[in-house]
């Protein structure tokens, strides 16, 4: 029973992670109907700046948290600028998914050739120790704690943000007709960016509280998270923000607990499974709005 | 004389056909008698199975409209069985019969799991249909890495834990080995399979495009309720494509198998990267379009090589000129700019994306 409850703490944790990065796999899949390839590799960037900013100039953690979400909000506006923005009224929407797919080679080609192909491991952006529970038995780990609380805290914040202010109307009205919210003096061009920026500013949260987790830090140490969220961003309801949450956080728990219990082989198989079946009972995702064909 | 009197649609796979035999031969020849590097000749079957890849996707992405991210996935299905089959009976059967035997299977077996695999999968719409693709590949991928299938005197024997716990024989030897794959498969592919290979999978896509199942195929994606409502069975003529397309990218995979001496399921090779980097050859060369599909693999897969001399700027550059011909292609203020160029006029541009 401990085992399971650690395991279970382990899995939200991991969960968390997902979730932060399907937030904005998500809010910019609702407002540019696009899926960003590249948002991983975002994820990427935001560590390594951290990784820098810790190690070469000696920041204390807190500082280089801050300086890589703004480095990244920076790198995300500035893609969504030169290699999305010119293909938004293109005819295929494929078009944007390959340029997508290129800016995505770019970023770790580019990691590559700063860093290097080795492995640099991550030390922990989080000095508490962390606590335990039922007598020593369950381990609760700072990193563990910090990124429920992050996730949480996140989630509130936007939620808020989309919900009641002016810019996250903005937003809402993008997502759901663009021509419609031109027409009503919204700026869409602006409103995008601004959602690429707020997408770009999570993954480094992500990027830093994953590394800080799973010290182990590449150029390709995005992509796989990058993929899994954007399972758990379809499996929540692609477009919907609680959606994403509750698909991070189911999806790390499920990926936790097979990994416990059946098989560390086949736990990926098993979170696609799981993906796949969801999909085929509520082809939408959990919390995806149906939308009705017009002949 | 006759040729003359061809409709257009076959005079077009006759292009088509003639023009990559006429390659094929040009490589071929140039390979006995010319002095191609071994770097490039180690590049032609690779080539082959790309561009088979490429042309098998485009069935799936450009005539039925389905973005597909999980094509390395049944490449994957035709690698493995392909090559059990050859390790099975290496010795056995002759080497030429024994490699048509593994081709066949490994089709039938990847068209199988296109069927059943599309059963479900072609339910779902746009990009959840991409999302379940990429689904069913990385799970393919992850079980293949965890198979372990052994044969003795007293037959096969089967596990998922480790080659220990399958139980041999002393005799016996481990055929699938989990992560480490299979390994000393016979090496039978050959430039020239490869470009047979390529050969008949145009034959059968074009002549597919052509016929009347692959016209009620594109009336479906241009307009799935139109095309129901005139009497189109969907499920039908949609998992037709699919299957086909499948065991089109099994043969790929079982020409990718007999050309390496260890083959494994990892990431790069039959991991949702490779579907990806098959759909940029497709999207590059023309969604639809068979022969841009054939043009782009090879441009795409020499462009590395070629610019070798850049040492580790290479994947760099290719990245670039990846995004660079994208927004050439599809941006507006791009196509204004050509139409100044006079490249193209606007109508006809317009007349191009229609179909």
């Amino acid at each position: 029973m401990t085992s399971f409850l650690s395991y279970l703490i382990n899995g939200i944790s991991l969960g968390s992670v997902y979730a932060i990065i399907a937030l904005g796999y998500t809010m910019v899949y609702g407002i540019a109907k696009m899926l960003n390839f590249a948002h991983g590799d975002v994820i990427m960037v935001g560590a390594y700046i951290t990784f820098l900013a810790m190690t070469a100039a000696g920041m204390p953690p807190v500082l280089a948290v801050i300086l890589s979400m703004i480095l990244c909000t920076v790198l995300g506006i500035t893609i969504e600028r030169i290699a999305y923005k010119p293909l938004r009224n293109s005819a295929s929407n494929l078009a944007v998914l390959i340029t997508a797919i290129g800016v995505s080679y770019f970023l770790q080609n580019v990691a590559l050739l700063i860093f290097g192909a080795n492995t640099k491991s991550f030390s922990s952006v989080v000095v508490y120790e962390g606590f335990q529970l039922a007598d020593g038995e369950i381990n609760v780990s700072g990193v563990t704690l910090v990124t429920i609380l992050a996730c949480i805290i996140i989630m509130s914040v936007l939620t808020w943000f989309v919900n009641k202010t002016k810019a996250g109307q903005a937003m809402r009205a993008v997502s759901e007709d663009k021509g419609a919210a031109q027409l009503m003096g919204i700026n869409v061009n602006g409103t995008i960016a601004l959602t690429f920026a707020i997408g770009s500013g999570l993954a480094a949260v992500a990027g830093v509280l994953l590394c800080s987790a799973y010290p182990s830090l590449n150029p390709y140490t995005g992509s796989m998270p990058g993929i899994k969220a954007f399972v758990a961003a379809v499996f929540g309801g692609i477009g919907s923000i609680p959606g994403a949450m509750i698909g991070g956080i189911l999806l790390g728990v499920i990926e936790i607990l097979s990994k416990a219990y059946i098989s560390s082989q086949l736990s990926d198989a098993i979170v696609f499974a799981v993906l796949i079946i969801v999909l085929l009972v509520k082809p939408t995702g959990i919390l995806g709005k149906k939308i009705q064909e017009k002949v | 004389m006759k040729k003359l009197f061809l409709n257009k649609n076959t005079k077009d796979t006759t292009i088509t056909l003639t023009g990559v035999i006429f390659v094929c031969l040009i490589v071929q020849l140039w390979m006995s008698f010319g002095s191609m590097s071994s770097l490039l000749k180690g590049l032609m079957v690779p080539l082959c199975v790309y561009t088979i890849m490429a042309v098998s996707l485009n069935l799936t992405v450009g005539i039925l409209g389905e973005l597909s991210l999980g094509h390395a996935g049944f490449m994957c299905v035709g690698a493995f069985t392909g090559a059990f089959f050859s390790k099975c009976t290496d010795g056995v059967l002759p080497d030429g019969i024994r490699f048509l035997c593994a081709i066949l299977i490994g089709a039938v077996f990847a068209t199988l799991f296109g069927f059943i695999i599309g059963i479900p999968v072609l339910r779902l719409k746009g990009d959840y249909l991409a999302i379940v693709t990429l689904a069913f590949c990385e799970i393919i991928k992850n079980i293949v890495n965890a198979l372990y299938i052994g044969r003795d005197e007293n037959g096969f024997h089967f596990t998922m834990k480790d080659s220990l716990s399958l139980g041999l024989s002393e005799q016996g030897e481990v055929i699938i080995n989990g992560a480490q794959g299979i390994s000393g498969t016979p090496n039978d592919s050959s430039f020239v399979i490869g470009a047979v290979l390529l050969v008949i999978t145009l034959f059968i896509i074009l002549n597919l495009v052509n016929s009347r199942s692959g016209r009620a195929i594109m009336a479906i994606r241009d307009n799935s309720i139109a095309a129901e409502s005139v009497g189109l069975n969907l499920t039908k003529y949609k998992l037709m494509a699919f299957s086909i397309s499948a065991g089109l990218a099994g043969v790929a995979g079982v020409l990718y198998a007999h050309n390496l001496s260890t083959l494994t399921a990892l990431p790069k090779n039959f991991g949702y990267n490779m579907s990806i980097n098959i759909l940029v050859f497709v999207v590059l060369g023309g969604i639809g379009n068979i022969r841009g599909s054939i043009i782009a693999t090879i441009i795409l897969t020499l462009l590395p090589e070629l610019l070798r001399g850049l040492n580790d700027y290479r994947m760099l550059m290719y990245a670039v000129v990846l995004i660079a011909v994208m927004l050439f292609n599809y941006s507006e203020k791009a196509k204004d700019f050509k139409e100044k160029l006079g490249f193209m006029t606007r109508k006809k541009f317009h007349a191009k994306e229609d179909k």
